[in-house]
């Protein structure tokens, strides 16, 4: 039982990173319209920028935290305006895809070239005295509970931030409908950019706390995160931030439970089961909207 | 003669100068190699070349033709590759070469065609990018469930396990045919660059002579517009379902060829993985998507120029990664291709229209 519990904890930590990483899938898909692949790559980028400041240059976590946040969002957003703005209206949802895998391997091509593929040991951002915690009678992993906090935090501001400020409504408004949201004279190019930065910002956060769990690091690291995290997001139903929240925990939970009981080596194959059957059985997802395609 | 020529199509035409081209380049290198100016480093290539060209024929058909796009093609390869080697290891001793590497092309397009038309009944019912990501997901399924196959044989018939060697139970005299992550040694080498040009032009002309059928109409009309081409009473699931097991046929068609050109035949992502499906991905972009000819020839340069330019080879796929973005940029932003159209005459300007169904992007 208390090992039962142990798993449990450690998959809702495991689902709350995804969580993170699959809110800003879900919000960039419901707002730019775009499945935006790279996004599992900004969060390898993000983990190498606090590896090469707390690591590297030895400065405090806390920076490392902020250069990984501040600069996924600045790749965020270039990316964005380089490679997905002029195909904004190219009416094909293909090419769109294309370019966003390009982006990826890119990214993926950069680091390699830049840190290349040895796999480099982060250092978690928790210290080292205060690693595991114990709770009674059993021991838990800090990273595990300040995983599970941050994600709850960042999905509370994320929410209050969508529905109680002017740029939140305007995100809001783009994602129902682009023409009319332009026309009540909200810029939609500086709205789908906002939509970027805060996706990418989290994607670094995600970076941070997914290599403190999990201490190797490499060209690779965010591609596997990425998809299992688009899972999540397409199991809560796709553009439904409370519904990421839950794919993700819920993924994180099946992954480390399927681990555990059934097969090492198949945890992958479940994972991606799940999101088959969810197609399936209901392709809007747990929370998602029915969506009518018109001609 | 000349008569004949001009009654042809003109699309009838352009695939007679494909297959033209295909046998040309053909006697050209058997030319070559008959002179023993081929080294023996790039003839070790003819046949991967072979098989990648085949690869970029069969995604043609699914994001060119079809308009989807599928990221798990190396999987199709896989299944192909792995059933093929199978089927040979376990009529080694048993069967003429010819006829035993025959059927192990065939069994490894059949089994191909299989896992295409089983995924296909869950896949096809999805659109653009929910489709892309299952093909990916399935892809990854399929490496990851052949890593843990274990098939033994021993005088008591054959023995599976999905847990380890030892669960399999093995008389003395038994032996591993397929060891889980060790994969399969030993499929004899068959595969060479006559059988390999062979399943490229018959993939090249089966895939030619479809889309100028009334099926590669009514697949291209899904394309087009999925909702129109329902109205005007096109069985979208049934066309679909076809293209994409057709496509997947000739990825297993491929998979056998590679398969027997190895000494030990490895579920590994760097062979199956969601790369080589990017790879073909690349061969289909850079060949113009829609093009069976620019998806042969895009694959057949590509694969030749990180042996020709070693020193680049860091940069490999860092370039691929920039061709992937800049040729999506430049065919598809309105600016650029009303540029396109502007100032470049004749049949570029036209510009094949591909995939992308119904989504209006305002």
């Amino acid at each position: 039982m208390v090992s039962f519990l142990n798993y449990l904890i450690n998959g809702l930590s495991l689902g709350s990173i995804y969580a993170i990483i699959a809110i800003g899938y879900t919000m960039v898909y419901g707002i730019a319209k775009m499945l935006n692949f790279a996004h599992g790559d900004v969060i390898m980028v993000g983990a190498y920028i606090a590896f090469s400041v707390i690591t590297t240059a030895k400065l405090p976590p806390v920076l490392g935290v902020l250069a990984a946040v501040f600069g996924c969002m600045l790749i965020g957003i270039c990316v964005e305006k380089i490679a997905y703005k002029p195909l904004r209206h190219a009416g094909s949802s293909l090419a769109v895809l294309i370019t966003a895998i390009g982006v990826s391997y890119f990214l993926q091509n950069i680091a390699l070239l830049v840190f290349s593929s040895n796999p480099k040991m982060f250092t978690p951002i928790i210290p080292m005295n205060m690693m595991t915690i114990q709770l009674g009678a059993f021991r838990i992993q800090t990273i595990s509970l300040v995983s599970i906090a941050v994600s709850i935090l960042l999905v509370l501001l994320l929410v209050l931030f969508i529905n109680k400020t002017r740029p939140g409504q305007a995100m809001l408004a783009c994602s129902q409908d682009r023409g009319a949201a332009s026309l009540m004279g909200i810029s939609v190019n500086g709205t789908i950019s906002l939509t970027f930065a805060i996706g990418s910002a989290m994607a670094g956060i995600a970076g941070v706390l997914l290599c403190s769990a999990y201490p190797t690091l490499s060209p690779y690291t965010g591609a596997m995160p990425g998809i299992k995290a688009f899972v999540a997001a397409v199991f809560g139903g796709i553009g439904s931030i409370p519904g990421a929240m839950i794919g993700g925990l819920l993924l994180g939970v099946i992954e480390i439970l399927g681990k555990t009981y059934i097969s090492s080596q198949l945890s992958d194959a479940i994972v991606f089961a799940v999101l088959i059957v969810v197609l399936l059985v209901k392709p809007t997802g747990l929370m998602g909207r029915q969506v009518q395609e018109k001609v | 003669m000349k008569n004949k020529m001009t009654s042809m199509s003109k699309a009838s035409r352009d695939n007679l100068w494909t297959i033209l081209m295909l046998i040309i380049a053909f006697a050209v290198v058997q030319g070559f190699r008959m002179g023993g100016l081929v080294n023996s480093h790039m003839d070790g290539m003819l046949v991967p070349i072979c098989v990648y060209a085949t690869m970029a024929v069969s995604l043609n058909l699914v994001v060119g033709i079809l308009g989807e796009l599928s990221l798990g093609h190396a999987g199709f390869m896989c299944v192909g590759a792995f059933a093929s080697a199978f089927f040979s290891k376990l009529f080694e001793n048993s069967m003429g070469v010819f006829p035993r590497f025959l059927l192990a092309i065939l069994i490894g397009g059949a089994v191909a065609g299989l896992f295409g038309f089983l995924i296909g009944i869950p896949v096809l019912r999805l659109n653009g990018d929910y489709l892309a990501i299952v093909t990916l997901a399935f892809g990854e399924i399929i490496k990851n469930l052949i890593n843990v196959l274990y098939v033994g044989r021993d005088s008591n018939g054959l023995h599976f396990s999905i847990k380890d060697q030892a669960s399999l139970g093995l008389a003395e005299d038994g032996e591993m045919i397929i060891a889980g992550p060790q994969g399969i040694t030993g499929t004899p080498f068959n595969s060479n660059f006559v059988v390999g040009f062979l399943i490229l032009l018959i993939s090249t002309i089966v895939v030619l002579n479809l889309i100028n059928s009334r099926e590669g109409r009514a697949i291209m009309a899904i394309r087009d517009n999925r909702i129109a081409a329902g109205s005007v009473g096109i069985p979208i699931t049934k066309y679909k379902m076809f293209a994409f097991t057709l496509s997947a046929v000739i990825a297993g068609c491929a998979g056998a060829l590679y398969a027997h050109n190895l000494s030990s035949l490895i579920a590994t992502p760097a062979r199956f993985g969601y790369n080589m499906s990017i790879l073909f991905l690349v061969f289909v972009v850079l060949g113009g998507i829609g093009s069976t000819r620019g998806a042969i020839i895009a694959a057949v340069i590509l694969t030749l120029i990180p042996e020709v330019l070693r020193f680049m080879s860091d940069y490999r796929m860092l370039i691929y990664a920039i061709v992937l973005i800049v040729m999506m940029i430049v065919n598809w932003n309105p600016t650029s291709r009303a540029f396109i159209r502007a100032h470049i005459p004749g049949k570029l300007s036209g510009g094949k229209k591909a995939a992308g169904g119904g989504e209006e992007g305002r």
